[in-house]
């Protein structure tokens, strides 16, 4: 889809559950989501990556549809125009030990 | 909407970006054309290092403008938090046969009078006490650091767009066209066609393709480049660590996770599946066999995630910077080979000075697409420096 980053969007106005806290694995907030969109980040992995908004423990799985829904809100589109949060493996978190242990080395003690 | 401008670059990762953002502060009409996402190539997915060290003559110049003039004060300019460090790294050796590699890379630095010293693995360990007793020895080089490359290359954009450059995301570039023997046109999948009088290539390994419309072939390779995360930590040590192999690097976080890359030696042979890279089954575990070797008390912390992306990778691992002197109007800002990120501020003001005609801040002549030649039997035609 292209978009001019030009175009638009309004001012930036607080409202008053802006300190709610979204994404709770990092302990975003709704009024921070809402300014990195005023700043340019019109896309989930861009507030993804500039807030780290999904990034925690549960990457995504549980905040995701909301920081979508503020995203779009604040651009005046719909939901199903931005992309979904996109969880990376692994499905939960792994030891390193774990992970990597395939050799000896790994498995002193 | 007018589609004309001063200078239009293709690509919005770091190079692209902050070239973007130091034109318009010179009161130059920018616009940016990305085909996917803002900084969606390796500008989003590197190993975060910032590093001075290791660096070869050529390329030394561009890494002293950005470490030593652009990064220490970056944060303030972008208004960003780019948690830019420079806490020094190890670059370490597990066997004794690496240590003369490990001289090598110090009296490099001693040239190019960077502070570095080699210390033995006791030393490593008084210094740093998380370190495996497998470590034999290190070069110890205290300008080295690391950044968080999402924000930074974010934080060009942000502060870009509201200097006035035009970002269109979504837009891909396909074809470069000339006008009276320059470049001056660029057509996207789309069908748009936008004009400016200079236009800039620092589309990662896609610059490859665009350039070819113009009949400018660069011979690039696109590897694959994976790290994984780990949850956080609590403070450990602030020292970015590298095996000299290149087989293995990290460092923890600001935010306390700890990031751990480096090579397999496998990435050419693996799928990179162009758009949407994937790991690859034996990356992550190598990566975090390494992680628990060198840090055994970091054996026991979880990955939280992992990822892959990309690099535009040269055979000399050198960027191709130049003006194409068939193709005037035409800048090529692209083949970093994975020194992007570091050398990204650098090159920022490098692309603004060739727009301007000032003069350059580090010198480029290395840097030309016509270096790459076949080898040959008879005599050393190539000498490609080892990277």
């Amino acid at each position: 889809m292209i978009l001019d980053r030009s175009r638009d969007i309004g001012e930036f106005v607080p409202e008053k559950d802006d300190d709610l806290i979204i994404c709770r694995c990092e302990e975003i907030t709704k009024g921070e989501i809402r300014r990195a969109v005023h700043e340019g980040m019109w896309t989930m992995t861009e507030v993804r990556r500039y807030l780290r908004t999904g990034m925690g423990l549960c990457q995504g799985k549980t905040c995701g549809r909301n920081v979508k829904a503020i995203i779009a809100k604040e651009l005046g589109v719909k939901p199903v125009q931005l992309e979904d949060c996109r969880a990376r493996g692994p499905a939960r978190p792994v030891e390193m030990g774990t992970f990597g242990d395939e050799t000896e080395a790994c498995i002193e003690e | 909407m007018n589609n004309t401008a001063d200078v239009i670059i293709i690509g919005s990762g770091i190079v692209g970006g902050s070239a973007a953002y130091y034109m318009a502060k010179k009161g130059l009409k920018v616009l940016v054309l990305e085909k996917d996402m803002i900084g969606h190539g390796a500008s989003s997915r590197n190993g975060a290092g910032v590093r001075i060290s290791g660096r070869v003559d050529s390329e030394f110049g561009i890494a002293r403008v950005a470490i030593r003039e652009i990064w220490p004060t970056l944060s303030e300019e972008l208004e960003v938090d780019t948690e830019y460090e420079k806490p020094g790294s190890f670059l370490m050796a597990v066997k004794e046969e690496q240590m003369a590699a490990l001289h090598r890379s110090c009296e490099r630095a001693l040239k190019q009078e960077i502070e570095a010293e080699v210390i033995d693995g006791d030393e490593l360990r008084r210094r740093c006490p998380y370190i495996s007793e497998k470590v034999v020895g290190a070069v110890w080089y205290p300008e080295d650091g690391f950044a968080n490359p999402m924000k930074t290359t974010l934080g060009y954009y942000k502060q870009g767009r509201k200097l006035g450059v035009r970002y269109v995301t979504g837009e891909e570039a396909v074809e470069i066209r000339k006008c009276r023997g320059r470049a001056r046109q660029v057509v996207t999948a789309a069908g748009n066609i936008y004009e400016a009088d200079k236009i800039i290539v620092a589309a990662g390994f896609e610059s490859r393709a665009l350039m070819k419309t113009v009949g400018i072939h660069l011979p690039f390779l696109e590897r694959i480049d994976e790290c994984l995360i780990t949850e956080p930590q609590p403070p450990m040590f602030r020292y970015r660590l590298s095996c000299v192999d290149g087989n293995f690097y990290g460092h923890q976080t600001q935010h306390g996770s700890f990031i751990f890359g480096g090579n397999t030696n496998m990435e050419r042979y693996e799928d990179t599946y162009a758009g949407q890279p994937r790991n690859t089954a034996s990356s992550v575990s190598d990566k975090a066999r390494n992680a628990a070797l060198f840090v055994p008390a970091l054996r026991g912390a979880k990955i939280v995630r992992y990822w892959a992306g990309w690099l535009d990778s040269t055979i000399d691992r050198l960027p191709v910077i130049q003006e194409i002197p068939e193709v005037p109007g035409l800048i090529s800002a692209c083949g970093f080979s994975g020194h992007g990120f570091a050398l990204g501020p650098g090159m920022g003001r490098l692309l603004t000075e060739m727009v301007t005609g000032e003069p350059l801040c580090a010198d480029i002549s290395a840097f030309q697409y016509d270096r790459f030649h076949a080898e040959g039997c008879f005599g050393p035609r190539t000498n490609y420096p080892k990277v």
